[in-house]
């Protein structure tokens, strides 16, 4: 009954148990935060905007983006992951995103801040749709714990157009 | 003479039991992991509710040896996701984040691209050739949760499986010759 083995045993049960547990509390302490981030984004120029040769378009954005993510971290905070979309609708898509930057913040101190930077990622249509098309810039993050549950949540910013014209 | 082989008989009578309590013990045991599996299986509606990482790919958010919890709900994939696929032909699912969505209007077919944090080209590259984008029937689960570490008994396990047969040797025989 008492030999080493069955003392090993229960002091390894009991450790993974208390660390079970403490986990389980540091994700728990995560809902209890309640964040407010802030975001602005400004076109500042559409330095092409054309359609490709196998007819889908594409448009190659300058964004400035400014943002506050302090809120956003705790103390079991390991990274926050940052993406801005251009979301729209198409009369043959419901719906598209489309990624056009993202970031991996690892610190409260490197979360706020503006850059200036052409999209990312390349911004094609799956069509021809995109001439004069109303979409609106979704900032969405994605909060990594050390532990424990995942959050995401977004800022919708509505109201841009693109041009008229291929250009 | 009947003595001895009244004792023979009682001796062999209680070995036969004892064996059977530890058989029966073990096939609990079994038992049990897979009922927790199956179980889980059929509240996060995914066909492997646990997965782990066994790439950088999504450094430093998971690192190799990270366990994923996955979920398959309602809620539709969207841009952002964090999503275990497989690619047709492969059999080692990949764990990347979802960067674009198309959603059609007509079929509400839906076409993803993905891309790890931590790669600098999307996807297209592990895609097959010719493969432009995920579709719903590639994408095992969403990951909902993780836990670090916990995976590396199973990465060091399924590259030395000499490891694993010394381990699941060395646990049978400790539950078969532990007495009360």
């Amino acid at each position: 009954m008492h030999s080493f083995g069955y003392r090993a045993n229960a002091l390894f049960t009991f450790a993974v148990t208390i660390l079970a547990f403490i986990c389980a509390i540091a994700s728990f302490t995560d809902t209890l935060n309640s964040p407010s981030p802030t975001v602005e984004v400004k076109v500042l120029n559409i330095n092409w905007f054309q359609k490709q040769p196998n007819g889908n378009d594409e448009v190659s954005l300058t964004l400035n983006i400014s943002t506050d993510l302090q809120t956003l971290f705790t103390w079991n905070t390991k990274q926050v992951f940052v993406f801005l979309t251009a979301e729209y609708v198409t009369p043959k898509h419901a719906l598209n995103q489309i990624s056009l930057w993202d970031g991996i913040i690892q610190s409260k101190e490197h979360s706020k801040f503006t850059i200036t930077t052409s999209n990312k990622y390349r911004f094609i249509d799956q069509g021809s749709n995109l001439r004069g098309r109303e979409f609106n810039f979704t900032l969405h993050w994605h909060v990594m714990p050390k532990t424990g549950k995942m959050f995401a949540n977004k800022i919708v910013l509505p109201g841009y157009r693109l041009p008229e014209e291929y250009r | 003479m009947g003595w001895v082989s009244d004792t023979v008989h009682s001796v062999k009578s209680i070995k036969f039991r004892e064996a059977l309590t530890q058989v029966i013990t073990l096939g609990l045991v079994v038992t049990s992991a897979l009922i927790i599996w199956k179980g889980l299986m059929c509240i996060t509606g995914t066909e492997s509710p646990v997965v782990v990482v066994l790439s950088g790919s999504m450094e430093p958010g998971f690192q190799r040896g990270d366990i994923l919890f996955l979920h398959m709900n309602n809620h539709p994939i969207r841009a952002g996701d964090i999503v275990v696929f497989n690619i047709d032909g492969r059999d080692i699912p990949i764990v990347h984040r979802v960067i674009k969505v198309h959603q059609r209007q007509d079929t509400q077919e839906t076409y993803y691209l993905t891309k790890g944090d931590n790669n600098d080209m999307d996807d297209r590259v592990l895609y097959n050739h010719g493969q432009n984008w995920l579709e719903k029937k590639h994408i095992m689960g969403k990951a909902a949760g993780f836990l670090p570490y916990a995976g590396w008994a199973t990465i060091i396990m399924s590259e030395n499986p000499i490891v694993k047969y010394i381990l699941v040797g060395a646990l049978g025989l400790l539950v078969l010759t532990s007495k009360e």
